[in-house]
């Protein structure tokens, strides 16, 4: 029992440090642009793949950084080339557009690298036993997911906090017409933080590429639970987005170990008045539980956990 | 405008409808008639939300699905204990679920607009299509639940097994419910749905409660979406979770925006494009998803108001016998455009062979009847000059379309009203 809860609190933690990884470069773009970026799981699986393409060739460790700078010049260029045109049409079009952009990438991703997962492993220089707790092994390489995980979330917290950039991207989290009327030349600001925020996702890809399964799907599946993510944390509140990303690692990954159902509980009786309901267990509704959270979350507060903003 | 003028479009609709299977006799064509049909009353019921009320709903398709798989249980019960109701009742059944789950969900979600409006509509759409694979008694996991239509009680002696037959029933439900929606745009909840759409606020202090305007626009859509589940699912006798799910979800959107999402008649064009396309381009090419991506991202990009939209503008250009003017700069300009098109599908065709199928079937390929060879640089090349010549002749003829434009207009204003 302690063997699974301390193992699922690491996992757990491990899953919503990459969730957050992706959740505050999304709030960021989101904050400044009032755009949700459908494509921003896109960009994730973009870096899963260029990282898997460069450590074939090259290696892991150029991979780590070469792949989330390519990905952050697409990201920029899709921001000056595509969204910038589009942003004159409004809200709904800019959405769309990145709803469309999330459906070529996949496209263009299952014709280059095939419909099947890649084999995208963890790099031989990682690849050994961090330690060993009641006869179960840890892999050093999540460790090492969770020591740059929560390295970019220090480097995020001292750049947004420290530096005048951040300073001028935290103003614009709350007041982003202000921060025109200032002067500062908001759209060269806006691809910069849609470059960085993609660059991040980039990163995170390439971390969890090797640790998760590097596949066309990817993109699809974490989507929605990004979604899920910086909706319950309040939309534009990045500690919103740092709690809800733990806090759906953890739920998600603690109901994966739990193997019971309802008909466990209330006795098999149960299952027949409750059919489906009563035999199917937690570890199977694991992929549902963010989305009810998200409609418990919105039902009693609409604004969600920190969120201040509406739209 | 007359009486006349007000029921002509409906008539000429009822003659397209009806004669529309005499015109394209196979039996294929029969069943892609049947499912435009059916895809129309859908985009429609999409529309109410996106157009109309401007919703913009990432999880349509749950209540068209749900409406189809209450639809195809109801069958089933009613197979199973011959209860004397024919098939043509069925979609009222699927109308009443989608309603229904129109009514529970659409409360939940329809507090906000905007964006907040899209991730809640996002997050019950996984949330529905995660459930239907885990509740395998009522959705049917992977098969799905199957039916036989022509078993249900005969309605004036049709059982309903011809596919002709069907096509029948599901127009005529097209026609009804194309009529019904049509009506509602012209009630004045209609236009309190385009008052919450353009300023709530407003709507407010006028009286009206927002949040209930979109609630009712909300339940309505799930009832007429119910009623195209209800037809998918006597159409094709099967339903399984894939019409439930993201996938359907992003096809009425897309079906929707390229229609045209501000005019009325707009979806109907682009269900009617997308089943076409949808269709024939699976047959055609293995890359068909990349050109719908790609198809919705130009629309968005150069047509925000669809193809609907684009007819639209030049509306006031016909009626003051103007249109003549563009056409000479339109014809100039659809010569670089198709050049640069031939080009663009060149390319992806030679990209989708090299990347997919040449390690099987080597690199000698055809795309309209002409040979190509992706190991061949000449043949890149040509796609490449095509696409990029077409490119940037289109920008050098564009300023003539302005032009013409610009002098349509002028004339416009110098006649009198």
């Amino acid at each position: 029992m302690l063997e699974i809860i301390t193992f699922s609190t690491l996992n757990g933690v491990l899953y919503g440090m990459v969730l957050f990884m992706l959740a505050s470069g999304l709030t960021l773009i989101f904050s400044m642009m009032g755009v949700l970026n459908f494509a921003h799981a896109s960009f994730y699986m973009l870096g899963a793949y260029f990282g898997f393409e460069i450590s074939r060739r090259i290696g892991f460790w150029p991979a780590l950084i070469v792949a989330p700078i390519l990905v952050g010049v697409a990201g920029a260029l899709v921001e000056r080339f595509g969204l910038r045109r589009v942003h004159k049409f409004g809200h709904v079009p800019e959405l769309l557009f990145t709803f469309g952009l999330a459906f070529v990438i996949e496209e263009i991703v299952q014709m280059i690298w095939g419909k099947l997962p890649v084999d995208y492993r963890v790099p031989p220089s990682l690849d050994f036993t961090a330690f060993r707790l009641f006869d179960t092994t840890y892999p050093a390489y999540k460790m090492f997911m969770l020591a740059i995980a929560i390295g970019m979330f220090v480097a995020l917290l001292v750049v947004l906090n420290k530096t005048r950039v951040g300073l001028i991207i935290q103003a614009s989290l709350t007041h982003p017409h202000t921060v025109a009327m200032l002067g500062h030349d908001v759209p060269t600001v806006f691809m910069a933080v849609f470059g960085a925020g993609s660059a991040l996702a980039g990163l995170a890809g390439v971390m969890a590429g090797p640790a998760f399964v590097t596949q066309p799907a990817m993109a699809a599946l974490l989507g929605p639970i990004l979604f899920v993510v910086i909706v319950v944390g309040g939309l534009g509140s990045l500690g919103g987005a740092f709690v809800a990303s733990l806090l759906i690692g953890l739920v998600q990954t603690f109901a994966v170990a739990i193997n019971g159902s309802l008909s466990d509980l209330l006795g098999p009786s149960a299952a027949d008045w409750l059919g489906d309901l009563g035999t199917v267990t937690v570890a199977q509704i694991a992929p549902i539980i963010p989305y009810f959270l998200l409609v418990l979350v919105l039902i009693i507060k609409p604004t969600g956990l920190f969120g201040t903003r509406e739209s | 405008m007359s009486a006349l003028g007000k029921i002509l479009p409906w008539i000429v609709l009822a003659i397209l409808l009806a004669v529309a299977p005499y015109i394209f006799t196979s039996g294929t064509s029969h069943t892609m008639l049947s499912i435009m049909a059916l895809s129309i009353i859908f985009a429609l019921s999409y529309n109410m939300l996106l157009g109309q009320t401007g919703l913009l709903s990432f999880g349509h398709a749950v209540y068209y699905g749900l409406g189809g798989f209450v639809a195809i249980h109801a069958m089933n019960t009613i197979i199973r204990n011959k209860y004397a109701v024919p098939l043509p009742v069925i979609p009222l059944i699927g109308g009443a679920a989608g309603l229904l789950f129109g009514i529970v969900f659409g409360s939940v979600s329809t507090r906000r607009a905007g964006t907040v409006f899209s991730m809640i509509s996002l997050g019950l759409g996984e949330l529905v299509a995660s459930s239907a694979l885990i509740l395998r008694t009522f959705f049917g996991g992977e098969e799905g639940i199957t039916t036989n239509r022509s078993r249900l009680a005969p309605f004036f002696g049709y059982k309903f097994g011809p596919q002709i037959e069907v096509y029948y029933l599901i127009a005529c439900w097209c026609f009804v419910c194309i009529l019904l929606m049509y009506a509602i745009t012209r009630t004045p909840f209609g236009r309190m749905c385009n008052a919450v759409r353009e300023n709530p606020e407003r709507a407010e202090f006028v009286g009206y409660s927002a949040r209930m305007v979109r609630f009712i626009a909300f339940s309505l859509a799930g009832l007429f979406a119910g009623i195209a589940g209800a037809l998918a699912a006597l159409n094709f006798e099967i339903m399984n979770t894939q019409s439930i799910g993201a996938v359907q979800s992003g096809l009425v959107l897309l079906m929707t925006f390229v229609g045209g999402a501000g005019v009325f008649f707009g979806p109907i064009i682009g269900a009617i494009l997308i089943t076409f396309l949808q269709i024939t381009l699976s047959d055609v090419t293995g890359a068909w998803q990349l050109y719908f991506g790609l198809l919705f991202i130009l629309v968005v990009m150069y047509s925000p108001g669809g193809i609907a939209g684009w007819l639209a503008l030049h509306e006031p250009l016909y009626r003051g016998g103007q249109l003549g003017r563009l056409v000479p700069a339109y014809a100039i300009n659809a010569v670089p455009l198709i050049i640069m098109i031939a080009g663009g599908i060149l390319l992806i065709e030679l990209a989708f062979w090299a990347l997919v199928k040449s390690e099987g079937e080597g690199p000698e390929m055809s795309i309209f009847h002409i040979s190509m060879n992706t190991s061949s640089f000449w043949h890149w090349l040509v796609a490449v000059v095509l696409f990029l010549g077409g490119a940037f002749a289109l920008r050098a003829t564009w300023p003539r379309v302005q032009d013409a434009w610009g002098s349509a207009v002028a004339r416009l204003r110098e006649q009198p009203a």
